[in-house]
């Protein structure tokens, strides 16, 4: 076990995720929130996967700030990587909200700002992936895909919380004028469940791009001493 | 004589209003098999991440 790096946050997310998995669901909340009834614990797992999203991706956009400043290819690596996490996570909360719009609002996809907003975001992060698979020599991919993703992060907050948040009307909650979830918050116990959930799900995905990132360098790594054996023989 | 059943009223009225707050999940005691249940998958999971983190941790001691 001592021989994994960075093992503390690690240990962390894990305590962090299974006291969110398990008290999510035994806590005692408020049963008259309407439509919402017991479904009101996903707040537990389908809220943080966006909170968590977007605090990687910010990352990833400060990773890909960096690069452009200092052209340090690690810094490439972190972004591509900490933002396919961040897509990742994303899909995750996407579905999650599919699957409890089914049930709460009778449809999986309602045409809703904050739904739609998500979906033009998730397009352009699309566009991200696509640049990194089309270029292939490898610091132009890096530049290219720097100078997308800085355009890209304040555009998809934009649309994902601000467009949202001042649209006339929404179903979604905490968007438009619906309320957000602080209004059923009558047992006022959410909190201790809620931001516990939004840290320790974050970690989790942390170290999922962590050990994507070490792979992809561990790969270049590999590729770089080919490169500069097949030079030796030639 | 009066206050006392009024205590009583409050107490029982407290209690029921905690049981039907519980009442939905848990009058069956069966939540905690779906808790077990997703316990046993998140466990694998932490598993599963642990090992390939060892194995990309070995795999950098070698390249080095």
């Amino acid at each position: 076990m001592k021989k994994i790096p960075n093992l503390w946050y690690k240990l962390l997310s894990i305590l962090i995720v299974a006291y969110v998995l398990v008290y999510g669901l035994l806590i005692n909340l408020p049963t008259d929130v309407g439509i919402l009834d017991e479904t009101i614990r996903n707040l537990f797992y389908h809220v943080p996967m966006w909170f968590g999203m977007v605090l990687i991706l910010l990352a990833a956009w400060i990773n890909s700030i960096m690069y452009l400043n200092n052209g340090d290819s690690k810094r490439d690596v972190y972004a591509s990587e900490l933002t396919n996490t961040g897509i990742l996570m994303g899909f995750c909360g996407l579905f999650t909200g599919m699957f409890w719009a089914y049930n709460t609002w009778g449809t999986p996809w309602t045409n809703d700002p904050k739904l739609n907003g998500v979906a033009a975001g998730m397009a352009m992060y699309g566009g991200y992936w696509l640049l990194q698979k089309s270029v292939v020599d490898q610091q132009k991919r890096a530049r290219l895909s720097a100078v997308y993703n800085v355009f890209v992060f304040p555009l998809f907050v934009a649309l994902i919380y601000i467009m949202p948040k001042v649209a006339k009307f929404s179903i979604h909650p905490g968007s438009g004028e619906s309320v957000n979830f602080r209004a059923y918050n009558q047992t006022n116990n959410m909190e201790l469940v809620f931001y516990p959930a939004v840290i320790g799900w974050t970690l989790l995905f942390v170290w999922i791009a962590e050990l994507r990132t070490r792979t992809v360098i561990l790969k270049r790594k590999k590729e770089n001493e080919k490169l500069y054996s097949d030079h030796l023989v030639a | 004589m009066k206050n006392y059943i009024l205590i009583i009223l409050l107490l029982n009225f407290l209690t029921a209003s905690a049981q039907t707050a519980t009442e939905s999940l848990r009058s069956s005691g069966k939540i905690y098999v779906v808790v077990g249940v997703i316990i046993i998958i998140f466990s694998i999971i932490v598993l599963y991440l642990l090992r390939l983190d060892r194995k990309i941790t070995r795999l950098e001691k070698n390249q080095e």
